[in-house]
């Protein structure tokens, strides 16, 4: 477990819909926390990394535009996307930039203003979002790949849309408590009755997949300070290290796709690298955010972290495992169910969430017993992209 | 060059397999082999990762195989509104060869299992874009 690259300051804005204000002030807003928790000033900074999904920026390379608006200027800025982890690849280039001796302290700085595109022009995107040659012809959509999956899960693995709604409601019950989140409300069993006409949640998009299944469209920023030890020794009496980072990817058609009843491919080819990196095993874990952009995405993420057997994920939250006062509390911050899912941000977002909770300062969402040790799961598209990153005290 | 006939709705026009499309109005499904090292693919591509040649090919596939996973839409992206509900699925025909493609129309969303025998055929829409689709064994 070597401790040579820290997180001295984390940020990030609340995440809402329709941001009244454009992608320089949204990126500041993180920013602004992040650098005041770090207790440094742009003259620290030797380089930044920004991270988005480019379809919905009106603004070409925003990163040359964002590194001046935050007084990044004149050190080297670079744009990294991954889609829906873009802000974890942007950790790991960070990261390699730190343990090759070419900068110090790195900026790491995830945004998405989804509502900078009208809703016909997103819905028109929505369309290309994997394989636009061989599949999007078919007429997908994001909601219709994963459902894939569910569907799978429910044939093979005994998993129950009860199962789905209960990993909707647990990230309601921490929603409710997340002032930064962009759902406030909680959810409850009456809201996926299809019976009830006041249910908010009930109506199928993708079957078996319902309206309560998706996470929540958000504009927001997350920003992450990253050091090398010197330097976070220097700067911070609390530094949370980088223990272990592993990343994958997968073939982007479903044709292409190992056993859909075993969930995403990147999810534990990445868990693995990070695992061994680190030293660690999935016991070492005290809390983790995982990547539940639909409900059935939490479930798949327990088994290739290892949370749980293979097939076995839905015992978890049956048993509210992952609950905060659980074996393995996850996604305590609302998750991306309800805290809300700005694409690029969402991966800093995520890390912020398990810094903060390495360092006893969750406020209302810690969880008990001092944990030492949390993990990030992140994906882009549908498992075409994962990253696993491990945080230890 | 012809692969904007491919589809519902097309996203790209141009692809050195295009001819996918010929075979697709001949009645065929092809995918392509690499003519060196023998690796198949589905979708077709017109080189091979595996062995790096570009010398390609095509292959019929295979008629019998059983429903992976399916999900039904009930919205859709633009441009695909009007055929609210579909239903689109995966087919494992077995040696690592699979398919993306809906379900045929005719088969309401009820009697779609996972696992069940299914077959796959060329169809051609009434405005003349050609697809492919997966219909009961």
């Amino acid at each position: 477990m070597a401790k040579e690259v820290a997180v001295i300051g984390v940020g990030q804005s609340s995440f809402v819909r329709g941001y009244e204000g454009s992608i320089r002030e949204l990126a500041f807003e993180a920013f602004r926390e992040a650098m005041q928790d770090a207790g440094i000033t742009a003259k620290d900074v030797d380089a930044s990394v920004f991270c988005s999904a480019p379809e919905y920026d009106k603004q070409r390379s925003p990163a040359g535009v964002l590194a001046e608006y935050l007084g990044l200027i004149p050190q080297p800025t670079f744009y990294i996307e991954t889609v829906c982890s873009s802000s974890s690849s942007g950790v790991k280039v960070g990261y390699s930039m730190i343990k090759a001796g070419l900068h110090d302290v790195v900026v790491v700085l995830g945004f998405q203003k989804m509502s900078e595109i009208t809703s016909a022009e997103s819905q028109e995107r929505m369309g290309r979002g994997a394989d636009i040659q061989w599949e999007a012809p078919f007429g997908t959509m994001m909601p219709a790949y994963y459902a894939l999956y569910a569907q799978a899960y429910m044939a093979n693995n005994g998993l129950t849309h009860d199962d789905l709604m209960n990993v909707r409601i647990k990230s309601g019950t921490y929603g409710q408590i997340n002032e930064r989140a962009v759902y406030r409300k909680g959810v409850k069993a009456s809201d996926f009755d299809s019976s009830n006409p006041d249910a908010r949640m009930a109506g199928a998009v993708a079957w078996p997949l319902r309206v309560g299944d998706a996470c929540a469209n958000a504009d927001g920023s997350s920003c992450i300070i990253l050091a090398n030890a010197e330097k976070a020794k220097a700067f911070s009496k609390k530094p949370v290290w980088i223990l272990g980072i592993g990343a994958a990817s997968e073939a982007v058609n479903m044709a292409a796709r190992p056993d859909f009843s075993k969930g995403l491919s990147v999810g534990y080819n990445a868990a693995e690298q990070a695992y061994k990196m680190a030293g660690i095993t999935a016991k070492d874990v005290k809390v983790a955010e995982v990547h539940d952009c639909f409900t059935i995405a939490e479930i798949m993420a327990y088994e290739g972290l290892g949370f749980a057997p293979m097939g076995e994920g839905k015992q978890l939250i049956r048993e509210k495992a992952t609950y905060k006062e659980g074996r393995i509390p996850v996604n305590v911050d609302g998750g991306l169910l309800s805290k809300g899912h700005p694409i690029g941000a969402t991966g800093g977002s995520q890390m912020r969430t398990i810094v903060l909770q390495l360092r006893g300062e969750a406020g209302p969402m810690q969880v008990p017993g001092e944990p030492d040790i949390g993990l990030v799961h992140n994906v882009g598209g549908v498992g075409l992209y994962g990253n696993v990153t491990i945080f230890g005290r | 060059m012809g692969f904007d006939k491919f589809g519902r709705k097309s996203f790209t026009g141009m692809t050195k397999t295009a001819k996918f499309v010929d075979f697709l109005n001949e009645g065929k499904i092809e995918g392509t082999v690499c003519k060196q090292c023998g690796a198949k693919y589905f979708p077709p591509r017109s080189d091979c990762a595996a062995c790096l040649s570009k010398d390609m090919d095509w292959f019929d596939m295979p008629k019998k195989g059983t429903l992976e996973t399916f999900t039904t839409a009930y919205y859709a992206p633009f441009g695909f509104e009007k055929d609210c509900p579909y239903t689109m699925g995966v087919v494992d025909f077995g040696n690592n060869l699979k398919l993306f493609a809906r379900v045929a129309g005719d088969l309401k969303p009820e009697d779609v299992k996972v696992g069940m025998d299914v077959s796959i055929k060329p169809l051609t829409y009434e405005d003349g874009q050609v697809s492919f689709e997966i219909i009961r064994a």
